[in-house]
């Protein structure tokens, strides 16, 4: 195990190595305002960091990643483009794995560029790549775009593409959703009961927030959902195949193109794809030996929607990925109060890479 | 030394673990006046009695300052992460039956399981500009349950007692709780979901995997085991 000592100082190389590429260095407080992160993770952040809080300030939580506060930051005063780094300690409870650290050194390089995503995003991955070049590592490659592209050319109704979109990031939602619009599974009989004949009125007084219109609303929603024609099977087939894409870059990319002409609404996503394999084969990357994978990052925290990577230890599969990252346009705006900018951005663990190196 | 056992320090909780404990040849009792924690064994040798509040006793078992404990599997499992690995169940003691289970409002009749909860979160949230609240004390159960069964947009908050008030009081929109007859819930109109408890519990018999244990108390674990059979 390397020292703390080691794994600062490998951190401040990388680092430099960053700034040497124009990026300037910040460094966001360890204590963020627990608000903004709840509003984005949901509850689900909870289990992963950890909240604390004064009367004052309300809850602060100790910063599990660095990519949110670097948003903030550049929305509200950064000047364009613009490329960042920064290295420091993020926070993790590991409530089910006892062997991973709760505390670890994070050094990290985000872009913010209007004029060249797939520039940008080529550049990220061979930065971090060339970084790693001398470990044993296997990449990984995918881009949650594509099924998010699909989802929105589905032939079927607002409502049931909203509910996909929603639960991109939760893939056992998503399948159970996706059986449920194309007729697979049969309607729970309590929802059969509810939508025969007039709704039922509950003898029950009314008591919360949610008000009877609402109720209301929804039992309308159910019953424009259950006349709603199924979704094709041909459609749902093409998802099938489409999250089944798992294939070097090369081959990746024609079949992806087959899939294309049966469902246009991909074919954008598609060309972004190439248009990267093409600026990554422009900066030295071995594109044709590099996986894709349609499904990578869809259980990640929910905020990549574009191009997603991780590098991973062939040698030791038990740790985590020694680096990943991805496309964020859509936090941007999450953050950015009425402004977005595209934007990606990579980090790296330098105690997983001391530790692979042998370093005792 | 001696193997020492953690008991529920007050109510039915202790009563009935000392009734079962009498079944088996032993004799638990509280020292003198009502007020007073402290306790004695008698019928088997080398054993002692710490009174606890059951909420407590997941904790001492972990950290090994107690070496058998009597305490509900909800409470295990809601306290003690990696539960398996710090303390073994060896007898289910057949009372203190409770299930963990998630209520909503019965007006709520477009809701039966939490597939329907999921989409009203989603709902709710669009409408009122924040997540639809649930409240409980049991947050990690909870939150673990709807992160398996895909349920987004909700938030979780900390409700110590009289959690079924909470929603007429307009402090959270559903609840989870611990309930034995759903009595308290139809008086506060609340109905469970369908899609059954998030946890089944009942007063168990738990053993730490990592209190010390010397010679003389791994005799006496020996022998309080042949005696359960």
């Amino acid at each position: 195990m390397p020292n703390r000592s080691q794994t600062l100082a490998r951190a401040g190389a990388l680092r430099a190595m960053f700034e040497a590429q124009g990026a300037v260095p910040v460094e966001p407080p360890i204590l963020q305002p627990a608000g903004a992160l709840l509003d984005l993770y949901g509850e689900d952040i909870r289990a992963r960091a950890y909240v604390t809080s004064d009367a004052l300030r309300g809850e602060q939580m100790l910063r599990p990643d660095f990519t949110v506060p670097v948003v903030q930051m550049h929305m509200s005063h950064g000047a364009e483009p613009a490329r960042y780094t920064y290295a420091g300690e993020v926070f993790r409870r590991q409530e089910h794995d006892p062997d991973r650290p709760n505390e670890y050194v994070q050094v990290g390089y985000e872009v913010f560029d209007r004029a060249d995503p797939a520039g940008a995003d080529a550049e990220v991955f061979a930065l971090i790549g060339d970084a790693l070049a001398h470990l044993d590592l296997r990449a990984a490659t995918g881009d949650i775009g594509v099924l998010m592209a699909a989802v929105a050319g589905l032939r079927t109704t607002d409502a049931r593409r909203a509910a996909l979109m929603r639960h991109i990031w939760r893939p056992r939602r998503f399948r159970a959703l996706l059986d449920r619009y194309a007729g697979r599974t049969r309607m729970p009989g309590a929802r059969r009961n509810l939508l025969a004949g007039d709704p039922p009125k509950s003898p029950a007084p009314m008591i919360g927030l949610r008000r009877q219109d609402e109720i209301d609303a929804r039992i309308a929603a159910l019953r424009e959902d259950a006349s709603a024609a199924p979704l094709g099977a041909h459609e749902v087939e093409l998802i099938e195949a489409l999250l089944a894409v798992r294939e070097t870059m090369p081959f990746a990319l024609q079949q992806l193109r087959d899939l294309a002409v049966d469902l246009p609404a991909i074919a954008e996503a598609v060309d972004r794809i190439a248009r990267r394999a093409d600026a990554m084969a422009a900066r030295g990357v071995d594109v044709g030996a590099l996986p894709f994978e349609t499904s990578y990052g869809r259980t990640s925290m929910e905020y990549y929607d574009g191009f997603v990577f991780g590098f991973h230890s062939v040698t030791r599969p038990d740790l985590p990925a020694i680096a990943s990252g991805g496309r964020y346009d859509a936090l941007t705006r999450r953050l950015g109060d009425g402004g977005e900018i595209p934007a990606v951005g990579g980090v790296m663990r330098p105690g997983l890479m001391l530790d692979l190196e042998g370093v005792a | 030394m001696t193997l020492k056992l953690g008991v529920p320090s007050k109510g039915r909780l202790m009563e009935k673990t000392f009734e079962w404990f009498a079944q088996h040849g032993i004799t638990l009792s509280r020292n003198g006046s009502e007020r007073e924690y402290a306790g004695s064994v008698e019928g088997i040798d080398g054993m002692s009695l710490v009174l606890l509040s059951a909420g407590e006793i997941p904790r001492e078992l972990a950290a090994g300052r107690i070496h058998l404990g009597v305490t509900g599997t909800d409470l295990v499992q809601e306290k003690l992460p990696l539960w398996e690995q710090q303390v073994c169940p060896m007898e289910e003691l057949a009372f203190g039956h409770a299930d963990l289970i998630l209520a909503v409002p019965r007006a709520w009749v477009d809701v039966d399981t939490l597939d329907d909860l999921d989409a009203v979160a989603a709902a709710f949230r669009a409408r009122h500009g924040f997540r639809l609240r649930i409240a409980t004390k049991y947050h990690r159960l909870v939150r673990e349950y709807l992160r398996q069964g895909g349920v987004a947009d909700y938030a979780l908050v900390d409700s110590q007692g009289a959690t079924e008030g909470t929603v007429a009081n307009e402090t959270a929109e559903a609840i989870a709780d611990i309930t034995s007859s759903g009595e308290t819930l139809r008086a506060n109109h609340l109905k469970v979901l369908s899609d059954g408890p998030i946890l089944r519990s009942q007063a168990t018999l738990w053993r730490s995997r990592v209190a010390e244990l010397e010679d003389a108390d791994r005799a006496t674990l020996a022998t309080f085991t042949a005696r359960l059979g």
